[in-house]
């Protein structure tokens, strides 16, 4: 059987800064964002004593670089691997036919999987929750894991589930007509988190783009 | 907006190449779950409307509907009111007014499936209408081959036997045109459609010279059951003319494929040794038509506007 590469979906490459960048102001400068990370990656080794049997996975797409780049500074602090990999969550989405179509992103799970294992969600964004919802039902079709944690760079509050973060990279409160940008060097050129104002106004699923900061509607990338 | 999949010519490359890689995603996701189910339909509907006799293709979309958690009600003709003598048309009203969300329909009739897409709001998939279309069979195919070779652009295959007859070749020769590989059809004349000229393909009635180029050798079922006259003097003769045959199979290429859509007549147009050889990828193709028509039920159900089809 060969192996075919994956088409990069289109909205990822297209993908604008939506929401007037002019308007938009910076909370984190690239320097911050590196020094959060870093202390997240601190939090992570604390509370799980080391690192041992962790499994850090992405939530597509940022949450991926998210999570390679915490495995990296856990690294160069103490030099274990933590074994890294995505979940993609789409076909667990309660908001599938609230919204328009979407191409399936890529779910790369590390080969000793998660059971009895250490698994830590990373996304970019926290907001209404129903992402992590959806997540923590992808999970349990993988496997049993002995404990599952979540690790956000952002947390703008609004929470529609009873679901919070273990690390927070910087909690921001924002008004629901505000949008919070994550930017990262590897996906988007460069290292910062903005807020912007916001054209849709509610964090749940009638808005096409709450949730997911990259569907595959025109406002990916931007969690408002 | 609702849309259908009544048509391999619905599917713009774009289409056709988010519906292939959506089935990749979803294999790798049933290979890896520890469930075998996923919630993305639930509380849809798919009736499975099959006129015309039929195991891998309505078991294959009874699996795909309920690999997504859909509910499926299976509607045979026999032992229906069709056989009370209701037209399509009520059939199809009465569907719609128990509410279901995709009709996937197999029908002796070509163009049943456009005629039921006037009359219901939910999405027609056809899944095989008399010697028209058979779309889902075709994208499966080219799964397969992309899944053995690599690769759909430039490829070249070979198409063999009943074309006259084949929804299967018909939907595969549109595909595979749109999908940018080099489709070669091989059958004695009485079995070519008329206007096959206009099809994007082209067309030998030599088997033996088109073999050895081939990357796809596609060899299609003899449907005694829709010739009502004789189109070749005997099984033997057509078997020694246009089977894939043992002697045949050697002039191919190494990295060449035999495909069939099934059923096989074993020793007409194949060779049991062929059929069960290494470049065969029969069983294969069966088992990618469940994951194609998970992503064709998911491409047009799981989201308010449908991702693929024709309007």
């Amino acid at each position: 059987m060969t192996a075919v590469p994956r088409r990069v979906p289109q909205t990822d490459q297209t993908r604008p800064v939506t929401g007037d960048p002019q308007a938009a102001r910076s909370v984190l400068t690239a320097a911050e964002v590196a020094r959060v990370i870093d202390r997240m990656a601190h939090e992570l080794l604390e509370k799980t004593g080391g690192g041992a049997d962790v499994v850090l996975l992405g939530i597509p797409t940022r949450g991926i670089w998210l999570a390679r780049r915490l495995a990296a500074r856990v690294e160069a602090f103490e030099g274990v691997r933590l074994p890294t990999g995505s979940l993609d969550t789409t076909l667990y989405r309660d908001d599938l036919h609230l919204k328009g179509p979407r191409a399936l992103d890529v779910t790369d799970i590390p080969v000793d999987g998660v059971d009895g294992r250490w698994v830590v969600l990373v996304d970019d964004v926290l907001f209404s929750g129903r992402t992590v919802r959806a997540a923590l039902d992808a999970l349990a079709d993988l496997g049993r894991p002995r404990a599952v944690q979540l690790a956000v760079l952002v947390d703008r509050g609004h929470r529609e589930l009873p679901i919070r973060a273990d690390y927070v990279g910087k909690n921001i409160p924002t008004s629901l007509r505000e949008t919070v940008h994550v930017l990262l060097a590897e996906h988007d050129g460069q290292d910062g988190v903005l807020i912007g104002p916001a054209h849709g106004t509610s964090p749940d699923g009638a808005n096409p783009d709450a949730t997911s900061p990259d569907s595959a509607s025109p406002d990916a990338g931007v969690a408002q | 907006m609702k849309r259908h999949l009544l048509s391999a010519a619905d599917l713009t490359r774009d289409d056709a190449l988010l519906v292939l890689d959506t089935a990749q995603e979803l294999a790798a996701v049933a290979a890896r779950s520890t469930v075998g189910k996923l919630p993305t339909l639930r509380g849809r509907t798919v009736v499975n409307l099959f006129f015309e006799d039929s195991t891998r293709t309505k078991t294959s979309f009874e699996l795909a509907a309920k690999r997504l958690s859909a509910d499926v009600i299976n509607f045979a003709a026999k032992g229906s009111s069709v056989s009370k003598g209701e037209t399509l048309k009520d059939t199809a009203l009465t569907l719609e007014a128990m509410g279901a969300d995709a009709v996937v329909i197999r029908h002796s009739w070509s163009g049943a499936p456009v005629n039921l897409a006037r009359y219901v709001r939910g999405s027609v998939v056809n899944a095989g209408d008399g010697t028209h279309e058979h779309p889902t069979q075709a994208l499966l195919d080219a799964y397969t081959m992309r899944q053995r070779l690599g690769r759909l652009e430039g490829l070249r295959v070979t198409i063999v036997g009943d074309v006259l007859h084949s929804r299967v070749a018909r939907s595969n020769v549109l595909l595979l045109h749109t999908l940018g590989a080099d489709v070669t059809l091989v059958a004695p004349p009485t079995l070519l459609p008329v206007g096959v000229d206009t099809w994007p393909c082209h067309v030998s009635y030599d088997l033996d010279a088109v073999l050895p180029g081939s990357d796809v050798v596609m060899m299609l079922r003899v449907q005694r059951e829709r010739m009502g006259v004789t189109y070749f003097p005997s099984s033997r003769e057509y078997s020694l003319r246009y089977g894939l045959n043992v002697r045949r199979a050697a002039a191919l290429q190494d990295h060449t494929i035999v495909m069939h859509p099934g059923p096989m007549n074993r020793g007409v147009e194949i060779a049991p040794e062929v059929a069960d050889g290494p470049r065969s990828t029969i069983v294969q193709q069966v088992a990618n038509g469940v994951t194609v028509r998970t992503a064709v039920l998911y491409l047009l159900l799981g989201s308010a506007e449908p991702a693929i089809g024709a309007a």
